[in-house]
């Protein structure tokens, strides 16, 4: 059954690193990156189901997950505003500040 | 008396020289003649107490002087003490009488030079080391005095030092005799080594019982040989008795003619057990016999009164050696006894007229006789006596030695053609000097001082009675010699060695007559007659100058030393600077290997990281997608690896 | 008591130096000092000599730990083969305050130097341990070096580079041979490794190649043909101090090492390596002579008078024998004092015509009678002229040598003393004899503070020349028990 939930994890992860490469709207890539966040969550939920006798471990890992992509979606969100005011767009690949 | 009184007649002169050098030299400035009477007086003691020695041994006292002990080096060592006989009390008169009479000529001869004191002091110091030569028990001392007696002798010859050609003389003299030093030298180490003792008497106790024998005394005796011949002016160590004659005429007198040239003669005769029983006893016959005609030839020829005279000193020594070789001790002692007074009377001579005329050349003289009556005699009877006519000195010693030589046929008649050689050039100085009319510029000739004269009358005395000594053998038994012929005073004129000898001398004699005084033969025409031996004997063989220009100076100074010293400066020098100047290199080599190398690579590794970020900075687009796809292709990468490796291992 | 002057009369220069270099003090004052300091020195010196045993082996020993971890020790002492050379050092070491009281330029530093000098060849001399000995010997380049190179003349920075380059080039093998030797012996004290059988000082190094390494490093100082080039140019462009010191005493430094260290602890070795020693000596000899015939500069002449003399030396310690080994202990006194007489008084008419080449001298006895007997006696004593100290240690080093065997050696060697007598009289005819030179008619002649110092000298070539057993008899029993 572990299968299961792993493949449905990876599916969801692949989608979310499609869009996160491949999408230029910062929002949208925010957005793809909770869904990997997500799928990874899922994988580790499962695992703690499956294959851990304690299977508190797992879901405090998710936990503390949700609780740091929380925070880190506001600061990127701040950032994403930022940009905007700054450079009036939130395509990322109009924003290259980091370039050499 | 005791036999320690011969300490004293060494001393007292030694004494002198150190008073006038440390005292009267520096006290007495203006009076200059204080020394020479210091020097004469106690020159005089010596010669007192030198007499008295010699009477000592004659009437066969047994006189000792005990040894002192000088230096101790364990197994040997080297005593300080004298020997007493007949040889050294004969030895010890003839150098202490001509030194008294010589400083006596020479108050008068070197008045008003400046360094009249130098002058006696120096004479002092000769007579003090010519008693030690002579009378020295061990042949270390013998040797030691021998030194000095060449550095006094040096020291006379440079007196005006001032004059090249006198400074240059010394030098030669110095370093020739120094020439068969080497031979004495090596001989005496020789014979220290091989006997453990330089004693002289134990020397002819180990020689006579044949303890001391073979190739060891052989070289020995060649070493003393080649002493010898340096001290005593035999070929080839001649060349530098003639030059000598630069210094004052008393110095050439008493070192050059009398007692230092002759002491080569002494050493043969002092050594004499050793070279009887050596093989070489032939070899200082020849080389005294050859000497004596070799330099008889160039004294025919020379101009220079005194140059004459010197020659005739080494033609003498000759026949000394040759009596040596021949006859044995006393013969060649003899003469050298009767040689002493008539060659010292000859220089005295040639001093009393060139201290008149200024000048040795006898072509700038002429006449003299006329002028100088003592001084004429004098120099007639000596040159006679040196002539070897009857019944002077020199006869009864010459002629000892030509029937000596009779056994070898060939050394007799090259001694009797040096005897008429000998009578030759003498009354070719003779009639020069004194006869005829006067040819120099000087004006107002006339007689030496009665200080010169004095010592001038005396010689001639002697020259004329000393040959009388042997009449009864006395000489010879004076000598230790016990079996000796005696010859009456007219015996001897049956004797046909003599008869021949006299006869030739006359003929030299006549010859000189002829030429110089009469001028039935012109000098002129004989020179050009005989033109190849008179460049040859006139140039002295080119002896001289193959020495000095060919040997010394091309060969050794210019050539091997030279080579020596380019040689020190340019190949080891050289390699010094050539070592240094390649540390030097590889030091410079080695600061840009650090400089290049060392540091490079570390600037280096710098620089490629540099380069290197340089083209990968390139990727940096800023393109977050850009990077995002970076992470997943490295993890894809790292994957794929973990996978590929677990899969094949 | 006795035993802790000898280090009193060691250190005393230095005391003296330090004392002087502290001190605010006038050049004349400065002088002072350093004479007195030095006379001092020489007195404490003269006492050691009375009161020495002529029989009685080491003395005035003085020996505490220095570094006992590798067993060196302060260890001095001395017997017949360094008496005479510390005095000899003494001797000069205070002649040299006099010779340089004329210096006038950085008066305060010559002093100063010219007393450590002295300290450092003194206590050469009385060494016997080798890691102090070669302390003192190293310690003795510096003041040389400051010596030659600020008071010297000519080319003199070359000649002092040279100088050290030379002496530093023999001390490494030298110091690569004393190391092998303590190492294997557990010590650095001379009389504790002569004590030992030789075997037991291979551990570290062939003994022949431990004696090659000592044995160059006292080559370079005596010196010893091909390493003598370093020496005509220190001693011609030394000042006269220097160079009365260099000639006098420091090279005797080589000569004593031989002895005390090459012979004294290697004598198989010795004895190995002679006929190539004696043939080296044989070089010197000549080689050295045949060179300094063709000197143009009346300094460097002498100089190259030493290392012939020096050959003579050479062959006296290597033929082995007992009395040419006191020969060669002679000759190093007797040198010492001729050559430094030399120095001194060429010093003198250098300082007085402002002239060093031979070709511009002439003639010069009459204008400076005094200078010129001085340097004839002077050159009567390097000839070796009977009655100086010269003619009796070569006497006793060439009978020594030939009764030891090296005949042929000596032989040859006798040849020296022919060629001694070419150079000397040819430079007395060249500089004194002939006409004097207008160009020298202004030339004083010496002073008499310069006549004291000179009359010093010829008082001991006198005193060795007439009376050799007042130093023979102290050399003899100790090279007697060195060769056993």
């Amino acid at each position: 059954m572990l299968g299961h939930y792993l493949i449905l994890s990876a599916i969801l992860f692949s989608i979310g690193l499609f869009g996160a490469l491949s999408r230029r709207n910062g929002v949208v890539i925010l957005m793809s990156i909770e869904l990997m966040l997500n799928a990874a969550n899922l994988a580790l939920v499962s695992f703690s189901k499956y294959l851990v006798s304690q299977p508190v471990s797992g879901q405090a890992f998710v936990l503390f997950i949700l609780v740091v992509a929380a925070a880190e979606v506001t600061v990127a969100l701040a950032i994403v505003m930022e940009i905007y005011r700054s450079h009036q767009t939130i395509d990322v690949t109009n924003v290259d500040l980091m370039k050499w | 008396m005791s036999g320690e009184v011969v300490y004293l007649v060494f001393a007292l002169p030694i004494l002198s020289f150190i008073i006038i050098l440390a005292f009267l030299r520096p006290l007495f400035k203006g009076r200059p003649k204080v020394s020479s009477y210091l020097g004469i007086a106690l020159t005089g003691i010596s010669f007192v107490l030198s007499l008295l020695l010699l009477l000592g041994v004659y009437s066969g006292k047994d006189l000792a002087a005990s040894p002192l002990l000088w230096l101790n080096l364990g197994n040997v060592d080297i005593k300080f003490g004298a020997i007493i006989d007949g040889l050294v009390a004969i030895m010890l008169v003839v150098v202490t009488f001509i030194s008294l009479l010589v400083q006596i000529y020479s108050v008068g001869y070197m008045r008003g030079d400046p360094a009249y004191h130098r002058y006696f002091a120096l004479v002092s110091l000769f007579t003090g080391s010519m008693v030690g030569l002579v009378m020295a028990s061990n042949l270390f001392w013998l040797f030691a005095f021998w030194e000095l007696v060449g550095l006094c002798s040096y020291l006379l010859i440079g007196f005006w030092f001032d004059r090249p050609a006198a400074a240059n003389a010394a030098k030669k003299a110095f370093i020739v005799t120094r020439v068969g030093d080497f031979g004495l030298l090596g001989a005496v180490i020789l014979l220290f080594t091989q006997t453990g003792t330089l004693d002289i008497g134990s020397l002819h106790i180990l020689a006579t019982s044949g303890a001391l024998a073979g190739s060891v005394l052989s070289w020995a005796t060649i070493g003393i040989l080649m002493g010898a011949m340096g001290k005593s002016a035999q070929f080839p160590l001649h060349v530098w008795l003639p030059d000598a004659m630069e210094g004052p005429t008393p110095v050439s007198a008493l070192i050059h003619a009398a007692t230092m040239v002759a002491a080569g003669v002494f050493l043969i005769a002092r050594m004499y057990p050793l070279f009887e029983y050596s093989p070489n006893l032939k070899i200082v016959a020849i080389v005294g016999g050859f000497t004596a005609i070799f330099a008889a030839t160039m004294a025919l020829v020379m101009n220079d009164i005194k140059k004459v005279l010197a020659y005739s000193t080494i033609s003498q020594l000759g026949y000394m050696f040759l009596g040596l070789g021949m006859g044995g001790v006393s013969v060649g002692i003899f003469h050298l006894f009767n040689h002493a007074f008539f060659k010292a009377l000859l220089f005295l001579g040639a001093g009393s007229v060139g201290h008149a005329t200024n000048t040795f050349d006898m072509r700038q003289m002429g006449g003299l006789g006329k002028k100088m009556p003592w001084t004429f005699a004098c120099f007639v009877i000596a040159s006679l006596s040196l002539a070897g006519i009857y019944p002077l000195s020199g006869f009864w010693s010459k002629d000892e030695i030509i029937s000596s030589a009779s056994e070898e046929p060939v050394l007799f008649y090259m001694a009797l053609v040096t005897v008429f050689f000998t009578a030759f050039y003498m009354f070719r100085v003779v009639f020069m000097t004194f006869s005829g009319s006067y040819r120099g510029e000087k004006e107002h000739l006339h007689e030496s001082h009665k200080e010169m004269v004095i010592p001038m009358v005396i010689l001639a005395v002697l020259s004329v009675f000393s040959g009388f000594f042997n009449l009864n053998g006395g000489f010879a038994h004076l000598l230790g010699e016990t079996d000796v012929e005696t010859m009456g005073i007219f015996e001897v004129l049956s004797h046909p060695a003599a008869i021949i000898s006299l006869l030739v001398a006359l003929l030299g004699i006549f010859l000189a007559y002829a030429v110089y005084k009469k001028q039935w033969l012109s000098a002129a025409g004989l020179t050009r007659v005989f033109y190849p031996f008179y460049t040859l004997f006139s140039k002295k063989y080119w002896i001289d100058t193959f020495y000095e220009d060919i040997l010394v100076r091309r060969f050794l100074v210019n050539g091997v030393f030279e080579f020596f010293s380019l040689f020190d400066r340019y190949v080891i020098d050289g390699l010094v600077n050539g070592a240094a100047k390649a540390a030097t290199g590889v030091f410079v080599f080695f600061n840009y290997f650090d400089h290049y190398v060392v540091d490079g690579l570390v600037n280096g590794i710098g620089g490629a990281a540099k380069s290197v970020g340089k083209s990968l900075r390139h990727l940096e687009t800023g393109q977050l997608q850009l990077y995002g796809a970076f992470i997943v292709l490295g993890i894809v990468v790292i994957v794929m690896t973990i996978f590929i490796v677990e899969v094949l291992v | 008591m006795t035993n802790g002057l000898l280090s009193v009369a060691i250190f005393l220069p230095l005391v003296g130096a330090i004392i002087i270099a502290l001190l605010p003090a006038s050049p004349k004052l400065i002088k002072n000092l350093a004479s007195f300091f030095a006379l001092v020195a020489l007195g404490i010196g003269l006492f050691l000599f009375f009161n020495f045993e002529s029989a009685g082996g080491l003395q005035f020993e003085t020996r505490v730990p220095w570094i006992p971890q590798i067993g060196a020790y302060y260890h001095i002492g001395l017997d017949g083969l360094n008496l005479h050379l510390f005095l000899l050092t003494l001797i000069l070491g205070f002649l040299v305050t006099l010779i340089s009281r004329d210096i006038n330029e950085r008066v305060k530093e010559h002093f100063v130097w010219l007393l450590v000098l002295e300290t450092s060849i003194l206590g050469v001399f009385s060494s016997l341990d080798l890691l102090l000995f070669y302390v003192f010997w190293e310690i003795e380049v510096i003041p040389m070096y400051f010596l030659i190179s600020i008071w010297g003349s000519g080319r003199k920075h070359y000649s002092a580079i040279k100088y050290v380059i030379y002496t530093l080039f023999g001390s490494v093998f030298m110091l690569v041979g004393i190391l092998s030797l303590s190492i294997s012996s557990g010590t650095f004290d001379v009389t504790e490794i002569a004590a030992m059988d030789s075997s037991l000082l291979s551990q570290v190094l062939p003994l022949s190649t431990t004696f090659l390494c000592l044995l160059i490093g006292f080559a370079v100082k005596l010196p010893v043909f091909p390493l003598h080039t370093w020496l005509p140019d220190a001693h011609t462009d030394a000042p006269t101090s220097a160079s009365v010191m260099l000639a006098g005493a420091l090279i005797k430094m080589g000569g004593y090492g031989m002895i005390r260290v090459c012979l004294g602890l290697l004598p198989e070795m010795a004895e190995k390596y002679a006929p190539i020693l004696l043939s080296l000596a044989v070089v010197n000899v000549v080689y050295g002579a045949a060179v300094t015939l063709r000197q143009t500069d009346i300094k460097r002449l002498i100089a190259y008078s030493s290392i012939s003399h020096m050959g003579f030396v050479l062959l006296g310690i290597f033929a082995l024998g007992e009395v040419s080994l006191v020969g060669a202990e002679l000759q190093m006194f007797s040198h010492g004092m001729i050559t430094g007489l030399l120095f001194a008084i060429t010093g003198i008419i250098i300082h007085n015509t402002h002239e060093r080449e031979i070709s511009k001298f002439g003639g010069l006895a009459h204008q400076m009678p005094l200078a010129s007997t001085i340097f004839i006696i002077g050159g009567i004593g390097a000839m070796g002229v009977p009655t100086t100290s010269g003619f009796i240690s070569e006497f006793l080093t060439f009978f020594g040598a030939f009764s030891a065997g090296a005949r042929i050696y000596t032989i040859i060697s006798l040849l020296g003393i022919l060629l001694a007598a070419g150079y000397i009289l040819w430079l007395i005819q060249r500089v004194f004899f002939g006409p004097l030179r207008p160009e020298l008619a202004s030339s004083p002649d010496i002073k008499p503070l310069e006549v004291f110092y000179c009359a010093v000298f010829i008082f001991f070539i006198f005193l060795i020349g007439l009376y050799p057993t007042f130093l023979v008899d102290i050399i003899r029993p100790a090279v007697g028990l060195l060769i056993g």
